[in-house]
């Protein structure tokens, strides 16, 4: 379709809307945002006629690279360090893919312009077809890939893993409360304008470093779609804007998508990006740095601050914050160093880094070592079983984190922990941000206004508690975590496969009682708290040498 | 003579043998998704990239829905129809969509309908209609292009939110793809005939569809559709009832039987495809709904709540469908009467009511 054709036929479409006398839809999804009938155009003039084909085609082009990934034998070349964690990454990412889809009528609900509407029509369908095609790249990894344990129960796994909690977010989060809140700022402003480009962009041409071409071909193909999906937001934020009335509750979401969103796509995709390659070269970039290309280049000064001027209130003090703990918290290292003295309750494996990564880490990020070379000189020494429990339950300085009650990342930056009681309960946040979205931002007022659409925190919010008590070898057959000859688990912390006396099983866990941080420091007294709160923050929590 | 570049470095590809087979350990042939338990024997791809990707703490989920609504649970609580299942994951997609499949059948369908169009224009095709039949089509086809979209953007996309499975969701998803496309198809073919050398006026569909007293119970229909908040009850209301007895009673049994007739090849390739999708759409509402009225727990509460739900809905469609009478003597050739084509119609509602074991309402016969 020509250019002029296809401004011909975006008109004509329009017409199809109109202004009911009837009967007016029902407003499932409510939202504390007032929105005027203001005349927002869709720039991207999206038609469905077009639509199909141009799909169908990149479509095409994905399939093709699969047949040949498939025929070239990929498999022989992908880095099982790469692919382990994709077991993790690829349970998650097609849930917050489908919960888009089901955002769109929210928003939809919300936002009295039809030219929007059909922008977002055609973005409910973008989102069924990421999610499909991701669920069916996983399928031919589990197909292809030396080791499918793990991948041959992800959904299930997805379900009741700790970090699928986390990345659920990235998905309820979409879904549910303030129809703004969720299907636009935390939805489309943040994640998809700001963090799928770590998501989509960065880690595929990790992957490509790692051998996996397919997660390239896939995901770029998704990020092509993304572009359509900004647009939708950008002018639902712009007819926010429109009202003075809805400036602080623009403010509150920025701060708590912005937050969120750096919570736990960073720790996710600083782990996969830093701790699933095997490429060291000096010149690649860290996490950190794409991140400032990213993230903090590409949309905090070329996309936020020019909203400024037309009275966006900008977390610029959350946006340094999380450069902060990026650049120099060492935030993405002590995630990966969580995920990794968990490796039992993993449902993938986790090689131990050796000397290469050591020197490129201490390259990029200068004093690495002094904190977390001992520990995984440890994790290495550890890997194999011989006698000796996982490293969680060995002493090895590593002082298992408390959790955070709204972002549910453990409190890793041990300093800025937040103890509260909160809702009868004592609660821990990894930030003064986190702890204020459960507090302020997350109840049914908002600054002496009435906010009775903002979601609320639910659920069984810390993992551990439901395992409190238990035998470590009965919580991962529960879960399901067993290899199909029922005693060998599905996660390892290393990669060989070859000798079987070189993988934990059931035995290895048996006897080893699983505690949550949270009941414990519940039952504690005020004194007791107080003085394990204030020895918490101070640990710096390194292993120390081995005499 | 080339000038010199900065000097960069490329990730080594190394051999490393992770190939399937190539070593034997626990679960090393664990090649199919094993949380779920498949139709048949073997799982399809339908359901491997479908299936529990929606999580349900009545399945996997152990730590429960973790953002609520200000005013309720979140997620996707079963209460949000009052219809009942023993267990809702029993529905499967028989048209097993999924993104491959969407794509394709819509790219083919809309490079049909651009060739059939192309092919049209260049052939001359609308000189020879007839100018009550020119009449009909900006009218009465431009105002149906309204009744599409407004169910596919506020009937199926609203409620593809709110049941309880991925699948259920998916296949609404799909259904409100259709018909969003479908009304752009008619739309976009109204704009072709406005800029032919017929005399067709290409905004008269808004004022028919606004004020034309034969529309105005299609609209109300509609527009009361769009309002229902149990999304079960809006599926049934706009797919078993007013498709059966509005959707069915313009499409299949007025504009493709009259349209050849003067003259006209181009509408009905472009209406059959509506009808194409309409017959998919079909065979996943029965599935869905027959899988409840057999349910063995909830069967006849859900059977009572349907034939609720037909006595409010039904006499709507069907005043809708009587208020469209006058259209039927419009056309120069006039190949049906009303009665038949509404006969045809209500033939097909009562097989539909039939295969979901439910009473024929007696609003029908109104």
């Amino acid at each position: 379709m020509s250019r002029q054709s296809m401004s011909k036929a975006h008109k004509k479409i329009t017409e199809l809307s109109w202004e009911p006398t009837f009967a007016t839809p029902a407003k499932r999804f409510g939202t504390d945002y007032t929105f005027d009938k203001a005349p927002k155009k869709d720039p991207l003039k999206q038609i469905l006629r077009s639509y199909f084909p141009m799909e169908e085609e990149k479509d095409n082009r994905v399939f093709g690279a699969m047949d040949g990934a498939i025929r070239g034998n990929m498999f022989r070349q992908v880095q099982e360090r790469w692919m382990e964690w994709q077991k993790l990454f690829l349970s998650i990412i097609p849930f917050p893919e489908i919960s888009a889809a089901r955002a769109m009528p929210m928003a939809i609900d919300a936002v009295p312009n039809p030219e929007i509407h059909n922008g977002l029509a055609v973005q409910m369908i973008d989102e069924v077809r990421h999610s499909t095609i991701q669920m069916n790249l996983k399928r031919l990894y589990m197909n292809h890939y030396i080791d499918p344990a793990g991948f041959d129960m992800t959904e299930k796994a997805f379900a009741n893993n700790y970090a699928g909690t986390i990345g659920r977010q990235f998905g309820e989060g979409f879904i549910t409360g303030d129809a703004i809140t969720a299907a636009n700022i935390y939805l489309t402003v943040v994640a998809e304008t700001a963090f799928t480009n770590t998501l989509f962009v960065a880690m595929p041409s990790e992957a490509a470093a790692n051998g996996d071409y397919l997660l390239p071909t896939v995901f770029h193909s998704v990020q092509s779609d993304e572009s359509r999906h900004i647009s939708n937001g950008y002018s639902i934020l712009l007819m926010a804007l429109a009202d003075e009335d809805n400036r602080k509750l623009l403010e509150r979401d920025l701060r708590y998508a912005w937050w969120n969103n750096h919570c736990v796509v960073d720790a996710a995709i600083g782990t996969f990006i830093e701790y699933g390659s095997k490429d060291r070269r000096k010149d690649r970039d860290s996490y950190a740095e794409m991140w400032q290309r990213w993230i903090y280049d590409d949309y905090y000064r070329s996309y936020l601050i020019p909203l400024e001027k037309y009275g966006l209130v900008i977390p610029h003090d959350l946006v340094e914050r999380a450069w902060e703990r990026i650049n120099h918290g060492f935030y993405v290292h002590r995630v990966a160093q969580f995920f990794a003295t968990g490796w039992p309750v993993n449902y993938w494996r986790i090689d131990p880094m050796t000397d290469d990564d050591f020197e490129w880490f201490e390259h990029k990020y200068p004093g690495w070592y002094n904190q977390f070379g001992k520990w995984w000189e440890a994790y290495a020494r550890l890997s194999k079983p011989n006698g000796h429990k996982p490293i969680a339950f060995e002493e090895v300085g590593y002082q298992y984190p408390h959790r955070c009650w709204t972002c549910m990342v453990p409190c890793l930056i041990r300093e800025d922990m937040v103890t509260d009681k909160v809702d009868d309960q004592w609660r821990t946040y990894c930030s003064e941000t986190c702890h204020w979205t459960d507090t302020v931002a997350f109840r049914p007022e908002y600054e002496g206004r009435a906010t009775p659409n903002m979601g609320r925190l639910t659920g069984k919010r810390e993992w551990e508690t439901l395992h409190h008590g238990q035998d470590l070898a009965d919580i991962v057959k529960e879960l399901g975590y067993v290899r199909d000859d029922g005693n060998t688990l599905i996660p390892q912390p290393h990669l060989d496969l070859d000798d079987p006396k070189k993988l934990w099983t059931l035995d290895n866990l048996r006897g080893i009682e699983f505690s949550s941080p949270n009941v414990l420091l519940n039952q504690m007294s005020d004194e007791e708290r107080e003085a394990h709160v204030a020895a918490y923050k101070a640990n710096p929590n390194v292993t120390p040498s081995v005499a | 003579m080339a000038s010199p570049t900065t000097e960069r470095s490329f990730p080594k590809p190394e051999f490393t043998g992770a190939e399937a087979g190539l070593l034997e350990f626990p679960s090393s042939k664990s090649r199919t998704y094993n949380y779920f338990k498949p139709a048949k024997l073997r799982s399809t791809m339908y359901e491997d990239v479908t299936v529990d990707v929606q999580p349900d703490p009545d399945r996997h989920l152990t730590q429960g829905w973790i953002y609520g609504f200000g005013d309720g649970p979140g997620g996707y609580p079963k209460e949000w129809t009052a219809l009942r299942s023993t267990d809702w994951h029993t529905f499967l997609d028989p048209n097993e969509e999924w993104e491959q499949t969407i794509l394709r059948n819509n790219a083919n369908v809309v490079r049909q309908i651009q060739l059939n169009l192309n092919n049209a224009k260049k052939a001359g095709a609308y000189k020879n209609w007839s100018t009550s039949w020119t009449r009909f089509v900006e009218k009465h086809l431009g105002a149906w292009m309204h009744a599409e979209h407004g169910l596919g953007m506020h009937v199926f996309l609203s409620e593809q939110r709110s049941a309880p499975t991925n699948m259920i969701n998916n296949a609404i998803a799909v259904n409100s793809t259709h018909k969003l496309r479908f009304a752009q198809d008619l739309a976009l073919y109204n704009l072709d005939l406005s800029e032919s050398d017929i005399d067709f006026d290409g905004k008269i569909h808004r004022q028919t569809w606004h004020g034309d007293p034969v529309w105005q119970g299609v609209r109300e229909n509609v527009e009361r559709l769009t309002a229902i908040g149990d999304w079960a009850e809006s599926l049934f209301a706009a797919n078993v009832i007013f498709e059966s007895l509005v959707g069915v009673l313009f499409r299949s049994h007025l504009v493709m039987q009259v349209a050849a007739r003067n003259g006209d090849y181009v509408t009905p390739a472009l209406v059959g495809a509506g009808e194409n999708d309409y017959d998919r759409d079909q065979r996943y509402t029965r599935v869905l709904f027959r899988m409840l009225t057999a349910d063995e727990n909830h069967g006849e509460h859900n059977k009572a709540l349907l034939s609720e739900w037909l006595s409010r809905w039904v006499p709507l469609s069907v005043r809708a469908a009587h208020e469209l009478q006058p259209i039927w003597s419009q056309p120069h050739e006039k190949v049906m009467t009303f009665a038949d084509s509404w006969a045809a119609a209500a033939d097909g509602f009562r097989t539909f009511l039939a295969d979901l074991d439910l009473p024929e309402p007696k609003e029908l016969s109104l």
